[in-house]
């Protein structure tokens, strides 16, 4: 009796979150598996043919959108990671008693919801906005000069919306570090810089890639900032798989689009992993 | 009277008001296309029979496309005792609307509405063809027999009211700032000059944005099919790839023009009404020589409503002539009923103050009431036999939006 219970024990307990997954996670994934190898019409209905061309024609059609949110997703993860680690690096080793509210500080406009802020963004950014409406008038900027609808534009959205995803993880890795550690370096007459490239980043590296992990999903697959800040030559498959579905009711297209999506991120964050390995990841990540 | 709100369908409306006696003068709108297959013939009889009155409906409509006090649903329950359950402005994008009660249709489970009102766009005629519309019983219809426009009943899609009835009608067009352009706009052509690039801003909607390319090719939507859709997506990527369109809109175009974003770009006429009016603008709107394109909201009844008698008898209220005159006062669409405009002239005349004044300019607006020349070069959409050609024309125009 002991032995079956033991035996058994790790699957009850594996049960809850197991259910979970396959609830929320399985299911849904083999429904849109399903839908993205069906033919059909909204009107007639979808039938399942195992027609994988959607994926060979999704592809073809929107590969243009496809890289370029991959493109975008890496530029905004790279000036992410410039723009957190020194923040994250200054409040984690001079922000002395106060670090908690100078990350409360860091967080704070993020109180406000995703989209409104991007909206904002909209309005500070506008041709005839505050912003540039001066700088033509004074002859600084071309008339038909503007931002708005830019690639620039769409990056520094997604570079503003994800900040916190990348400054708290680099936090959390960079505070645990101990002070003596680099007081050692110093003494073995490490440069600063050496110090820092040698026991610095290596520690800090966790915190990087929870960092990337959290950002650059989420940054690839956005459409938000796409939609409110960008134009028709800045579109990111997240709206062609928005587009696809509610638009046209062209749903096998926005599955596969979707699945393919899904695909080649989880490609690039194994290969991210590999490079780079994950235990420390999880250190990080339970800490 | 009524406080007035303003907002988008708001400002679509003020599009319309006008034309009753212009667009009903000018029945014969270009382009209607072909007549549509009704139903079987016993549709109608096998869906009404055994329904009766359950005394309660629940109305799905878009926003701001009633006073929001509701003075004609409180008359209606007044003088029916039908309860308005609920009167919900929940639709605000075709595409999205459809997705959201596709589900429920199809498994034939009620989508909690007996109303709702849609546009002549895809997803009417997807709603349609997937028999997910009540064929209407036009002897529970008299004041819509009695006094709605004739030419209504030829709108191409829905060749003699099968399935609808219009809850009004707009006009899309161009609006430009004259300032920036520097002088006046008045065909399609102007939206394809390169000396406007990066200041063009043409609608995300495939069917507006198609109909634009055809007439811009010198097609009439109604007479088109995939050939012609080809040549006009060439068009309209050739205006693309200028980099003339600053970007493909839906509804914030109107805050891209405010916003000198954009100089010029295609437009309901109502907003451009709306917007001078509210913000003190002085946007300019047109239809262009070439054309463009007049669209109707319609009152249908999804097929698995529970109260579709009392839905009926709700539609057929707002064709009598007092109720649509009262309604089109808020709304100030294009009313589908003819005689509306005479007591809407009365009630203008019996006001006084800024109320007068207000529907003065309304009455006198060239925006509000445009000509019948206009109305000459007003289209219907392009319309649809198949849901493959439904999914052909997505296809050819969908990629110019998302490029």
């Amino acid at each position: 009796m002991g032995r079956v219970k033991r035996t058994l024990a790790p699957y009850l307990l594996v049960l809850p979150g197991g259910l979970w997954l396959l609830m929320f996670f399985a299911v849904p994934m083999a429904t849109m598996l399903s839908l993205s190898l069906q033919e059909g019409d909204i009107v007639n209905g979808y039938v399942f043919t195992g027609h994988w061309q959607t994926y060979v024609e999704a592809i073809s059609d929107y590969q243009t959108q496809l890289i370029r949110s991959l493109v975008y997703g890496v530029i905004a993860t790279i000036i992410l990671i410039v723009l957190a680690f020194p923040a994250a690096y200054w409040i984690a080793f001079y922000g002395g008693k106060r670090k908690a509210t100078y990350l409360f500080l860091l967080l704070l406009p993020f109180f406000v919801s995703f989209v409104l802020r991007t909206i904002s963004w909209r309005l500070i950014l506008t041709d005839d906005g505050f912003l540039l409406s001066p700088l033509k008038d004074v002859g600084l900027l071309p008339e038909n000069f503007h931002i708005l609808g830019t690639s620039a534009a769409v990056i520094g959205g997604l570079v503003y919306n994800f900040l916190p995803f990348m400054v708290l993880p680099i936090y959390v890795a960079l505070e645990r570090i101990d002070p003596r550690v680099v007081e050692a370096a110093r003494d073995l007459y490490a440069t600063p810089i050496t110090a820092f490239r040698k026991v610095i980043l290596p520690l800090a590296l966790p915190g990087v890639f929870a960092g990337v992990l959290m950002t650059f999903i989420p940054v690839s697959s956005d459409y938000v900032n796409s939609e409110v800040l960008g134009s028709s030559s800045t579109t990111m498959i997240g709206q062609v798989i928005q587009s696809q579905y509610l638009s046209s009711s062209n749903y096998p297209t926005a599955s596969a689009l979707s699945f393919t999506l899904m695909a080649v991120l989880l490609v690039g964050v194994f290969s991210y992993a590999r490079a780079l390995g994950t235990e420390d990841v999880m250190k990080v990540a339970t800490r | 009277m009524t406080q007035r709100r303003f907002g988008r369908r708001d400002a679509m409306r003020l599009g319309g008001m006008s034309a009753m006696g212009a667009f009903l003068a000018a029945c014969g709108v270009e382009g209607q296309g072909k007549p549509q297959a009704s139903v079987a013939p016993d549709a109608v009889a096998k869906f009404w029979n055994g329904k009766v009155k359950n005394g309660t409906v629940d109305f799905a409509n878009w926003p701001l496309y009633m006073d929001p006090k509701r003075p004609e649903l409180k008359k209606f329950t007044a003088k029916t005792g039908i309860k308005i359950n609920s009167y919900d402005e929940v639709i605000q994008e075709m595409g999205p609307w459809f997705a959201k009660v596709q589900p429920q249709l199809s498994a034939g489970q009620s989508i909690g509405y007996d109303l709702m009102v849609i546009t002549n766009s895809i997803q009417f005629g997807q709603f349609r063809d997937a028999g997910f519309l009540a064929p209407l019983d036009h002897s529970k219809l008299p004041n819509y027999v009695a006094n709605a426009a004739k030419s209504y009943s030829q709108s191409a899609y829905d060749m003699g009211n099968v399935f609808s009835i219009p809850w009004a009608s707009g006009i899309t067009g161009i609006a430009y700032d004259e300032k920036k352009t520097g002088r006046p706009i008045t065909k399609l052509a102007d939206l394809w000059d390169p000396a406007f690039k990066g200041k063009v801003g043409m609608f995300r909607d495939l069917q507006e944005l198609g109909n634009f390319g055809l007439l811009a090719a010198g097609i009439k939507p109604g007479e088109s099919g995939e050939a012609e859709w080809k040549k006009a997506a060439a068009k309209l990527r050739e205006q693309k790839d200028a980099g003339i369109v600053r970007q493909y809109y839906d509804q914030t175009y109107i805050d891209a023009l405010g916003k000198g974003e954009v100089w010029i770009t295609q437009a309901w006429s109502g907003d451009i009404f709306q917007k001078n009016v509210s913000d003190g603008t002085d946007f300019k709107f047109v239809v262009p020589e070439e054309g463009g394109t007049i669209w109707t909201d319609n009152m249908t009844i999804p097929i698995t409503a529970a109260n579709p008698v009392d839905a009926i008898t709700l539609m057929d209220f707002f064709y009598e002539v007092e109720n649509a005159a009262t309604l089109a006062e808020y709304i100030n669409y294009v009313c589908p009923v003819p005689g509306a405009q005479a007591v809407m002239k009365k009630h203008a005349a019996e006001a006084s103050g800024e109320d007068k004044e207000y529907l003065t300019s309304v009455a006198e607006s060239p925006l509000v009431f445009p000509s019948e020349a206009d109305y000459a070069k007003l289209h219907y959409y392009v319309d649809f036999n198949t849901a493959e050609e439904q999914q052909d024309f997505s296809k050819i125009f969908d990629p110019i939006v998302l490029g």
